[in-house]
């Protein structure tokens, strides 16, 4: 074993503030009840901001990752927490959308039902702070088992909020994601089991460290990313998503598809990246690539055919998703050059956060609408951007960066992928990213046509909507679109913390 | 000999497996899977993992037992809206599942042998948590964040399902006792409680040095409440209701404050300071059994159904 593998950094308690202090308030709120939920939740949000923030500021000024031993038990025996560059930026986007979403919710349960908490809002504010704590404990796990903790944590914090409003198709669609989620944790853990069957340790820095050629890794892992998939909604495994986060609340839906989605596939990264074989890795990443490319094809076709609004956004989740997958075998690296050297590397990890940031907006401006008009058909929707411009104009800045238009994060991203795709010699991964984002413009433009139409009747809000609400939506759609001022190349805080792990391919 | 009994034994679980499977009559394939369990039990027990076998026992056979016969109960009579899975739907199952089964044959089979184990060293470590039982030194020293996180895992699963009430009744009473209480069911939930309590404690108490623990007492203690509940002995509580509150949010709380303390007062978070290790540990199960108890109770009981007494 390697005596050196772990050792608490100064500023790695911030790690597990990270992941505790959002339980710290669940428990908070369970015990003091309903009025003082929304209370609670906005002082935890505003630490958990700051705390996120401090993460990032330390990674950056020390140029290496933080780490915590917790308990003190080192592994293998115990648990480590680590943060490196990657997982700096997944905190940093988490906490922007899980606070703009927050302050939105805040604004529109106060719209409904004042200032005690019902039964929706109080589960809302419950599920979404234990959704940060497992999103948290997911980018900074450093153990396979912990890992899955956190998954169920997640699992468990998310299937409630798909079915808040409490209609039976919303609990159908709840179901169905659960059962989605649960198989998908069970072929996690069995592989989980046999990785410590073949090698007595459960520690991700360890098992980098080891030659990895056994059968029973390359099954284990199979097993594992396959389950995964079915959290992640690639396509074909995709089924559960569009029903589940088009029926959700707006909020809890602009969670959904902007972060917890994420969280699977920044494991199967790390599995493939960390842990997986060389040669079984450029496979997979084959493999995976083939399926991110259907993803985008067939679910920016679905989209297009949506008559709803909010089912026509979970769609595009599906396909903005697929970039993700095609980012393994672009960037696979090489001998000289390490998998988060690429311009992949730096492209996947924007289009994430771009993704986040833009389909977050998106959410909340259909909450928005929905709000305001009662209804999300888009055919009975026309000119609604007079009544709502700055809506409209979330929904449009957001589309950018979907469809990778500059400047944009999408744009930058979708570049970085398309150069990729092109020196890599993947000409079908480069035509799949012009189409999807050919089809994202399609769907995009049918809802901003809708907006800037001129009905005969031209439709009027049931109630006014506080100018808050709209502005939450416009933040998050801003945000997407400065990210496309990063400079278009390989992205220095990605880097960090990275070279002190094994190289793909060393002996 | 005990070649023989294991034989038997798997031969047992494979037919029970199969007949559960093919079983068309929804109540008895419930009442094979319950037994599966028990079996599956003794089959841990085999395996020299008693503290498995009683977890196995106790959720398996018994938890998930109580859950499945009652969402049938609940189930049965009414028109069934779905229609049954296709031959082609199973066929798929079927071959899922051998094949996951096939590859996980396969890659036991390639192990090495003996096997890396971290047991020697979660053997040796024993001494600085002062605990007999290297599970619960797992569980609750060297592993105690993922501990910690599963009980709030356990609490989520209890918010969904109170979430699911209707919204005027939401934080009422959930309704358990069937419309008719058989005889037999209200002579035992007189009787077993006093019993059942008092193996539930032991088996707390003995968890720091031998087989039991938390999860398992805390299941025995629920199954005894669940009883007194089912029988219309005494009715379940309002979710608000305080005291239940107390009780599910205690063994957490706890927990997180001991672990903070540890960073203030020992190496760091979830670090105990030395020779405190044990008593610590223990005021942290005891509190967590009951906060197991009462959720697991709970959560069986399901979502309200009655306004709250106010």
């Amino acid at each position: 074993m390697t005596p050196f593998a772990h050792a608490t950094t100064p500023g790695g308690f911030l790690l597990v503030l990270a992941v505790i202090l959002p339980v710290c308030a669940v428990l908070a709120i369970f015990a003091c009840g309903p009025r003082s939920a929304a209370r609670i939740a906005m002082t935890t949000l505003a630490a958990g901001l700051a705390i996120a923030i401090a993460i990032a500021v330390e990674l950056i000024a020390s140029g290496a990752a933080l780490s915590y031993v917790v308990g003190a038990w080192r592994p293998p025996l115990g648990i480590a927490l680590r943060a490196d560059g990657l997982s700096g930026a997944m905190l940093v986007m988490t906490a922007l959308v899980v606070v703009t979403v927050g302050l939105f919710a805040r604004v529109q349960y106060g719209l409904h039902d004042g200032a005690g908490g019902g039964r929706a809002q109080t589960t809302f504010w419950l599920m979404l702070l234990a959704l940060w704590s497992a999103l948290n404990a997911v980018f900074v796990g450093e153990d396979l088992f912990n890992l899955y903790v956190a998954l169920e944590l997640l699992t468990f914090a998310a299937v409630p909020l798909v079915c808040l409003d409490g209609r039976a198709e919303t609990v159908k669609a709840a179901l169905r994601y659960l059962l989605f989620a649960l198989v998908g944790s069970l072929l996690y853990l069995l592989g989980t089991g046999l990785i410590y069957g073949q090698y007595g340790t459960l520690d991700l820095l360890t098992l980098s460290r080891l030659s990895r050629q056994e059968p029973a890794l390359s099954a284990a892992l199979a097993l594992m990313i396959v389950g995964l998939l079915a959290k992640a909604a690639l396509f074909p495994l995709h089924l559960w998503l569009p029903p589940a986060h088009a029926g959700a609340p707006a909020p809890a839906s602009a969670v959904l598809s902007a972060l917890v989605v994420k969280a699977p596939v920044f494991l199967i990264l790390r599995l493939v990246l960390d842990v997986a074989p060389p040669q079984a890795a450029a496979i997979a990443g084959q493999l995976l690539a083939v399926l991110g490319a259907a993803s985008i094809l067939f679910c920016s076709v679905m989209a297009l055919r949506q008559a709803r609004l909010k089912l026509m956004i979970a769609y595009s989740t599906v396909a903005q998703i697929g970039y993700l997958f095609i980012v393994f075998p672009l960037a696979a690296g090489s001998a000289e050059l390490p998998p988060w050297g690429t311009i992949a590397w730096t492209g996947g990890a924007l289009q994430l956060v771009s993704h986040a940031l833009a389909k977050a907006a998106m959410f909340l401006a259909a909450g928005v609408i929905a709000e305001a008009f009662g209804h999300d058909r888009i055919a009975d929707l026309g000119g609604f951007g007079r009544a709502l411009p700055l809506s409209a104009a979330a929904f449009g800045l957001a589309g950018l960066s979907l469809m990778g238009i500059p400047p944009s994060g999408g744009f930058v991203a979708k570049c970085l992928l398309l150069t990729a795709a092109v020196i890599e010699g993947y000409p079908w991964l480069a035509a799949t990213i012009l189409a999807g984002g050919l089809l994202a413009g399609g769907y995009v433009f049918r809802v901003i046509d809708t907006a800037l139409a001129i009905p005969a009747v031209p439709v009027a809000p049931r109630r006014p909507v506080p100018r808050r609400l709209e502005l939450a939506a416009l933040a998050l759609a801003v945000a997407a679109v400065l990210l496309g001022l990063v400079p278009l190349r390989p992205f220095g805080l990605l880097q960090i913390g990275r070279d002190g792990l094994a190289m793909a391919g060393l002996p | 000999m005990t070649l023989l009994l294991d034989l038997a034994l798997v031969a047992w679980l494979l037919a029970l497996a199969v007949h559960v499977v093919v079983q068309r009559g929804e109540r008895s394939a419930i009442i094979a899977f319950l037994a599966f369990g028990l079996l599956l039990g003794l089959a841990w027990v085999r395996l020299a993992a008693p503290d498995v076998a009683l977890t196995e026992i106790a959720i398996g056979g018994g938890g998930t037992g109580i859950l499945l016969l009652r969402a049938e109960a609940v189930l049965r009579g009414r028109g069934k809206e779905e229609e049954p899975m296709t031959r082609a739907g199973k066929l798929a199952v079927a071959v899922g599942c051998a094949a996951i089964s096939a590859g996980l044959g396969l890659a036991v089979l390639s192990f090495a042998s003996p096997a890396p184990t971290l047991a020697p060293a979660a053997a040796e470590a024993l001494g600085a948590t002062g605990l007999g039982n290297p599970v619960t030194a797992v569980l609750l020293a060297y592993r105690a964040l993922d501990t910690l996180l599963e009980k709030i895992v356990v609490l989520l699963a209890l918010i969904g399902v109170w979430s699911l009430a209707p919204d005027g009744v939401w934080d009422g009473a959930p309704e358990v006792k069937p419309a008719i209480v058989p005889g037999p069911l209200t002579y035992l939930a007189r009787i077993l409680p006093p019993f059942g309590i008092v193996i539930g404690v032991y088996m707390f108490w003995v968890g720091a040095d031998a087989p039991g623990g938390t999860f398992q007492a805390g299941t025995v203690l629920a199954a005894m409440w669940l009883l007194v509940m089912m029988a219309g002995l005494k009715p379940p509580p309002d979710t608000s209701r305080p005291l239940l509150v107390l009780a599910l949010t205690g063994g957490p709380a706890l927990f997180l404050a001991i672990a903070f303390l540890g960073s203030i007062f020992a190496e760091g978070f979830l670090a105990y300071p030395e020779g405190l290790a044990k008593p610590l540990i223990v005021a942290i199960e005891a509190a967590l059994t009951l906060s197991v108890a009462a959720a697991l109770a709970m959560l069986v009981a399901g979502p309200a159904r009655k306004a709250p007494a106010r």
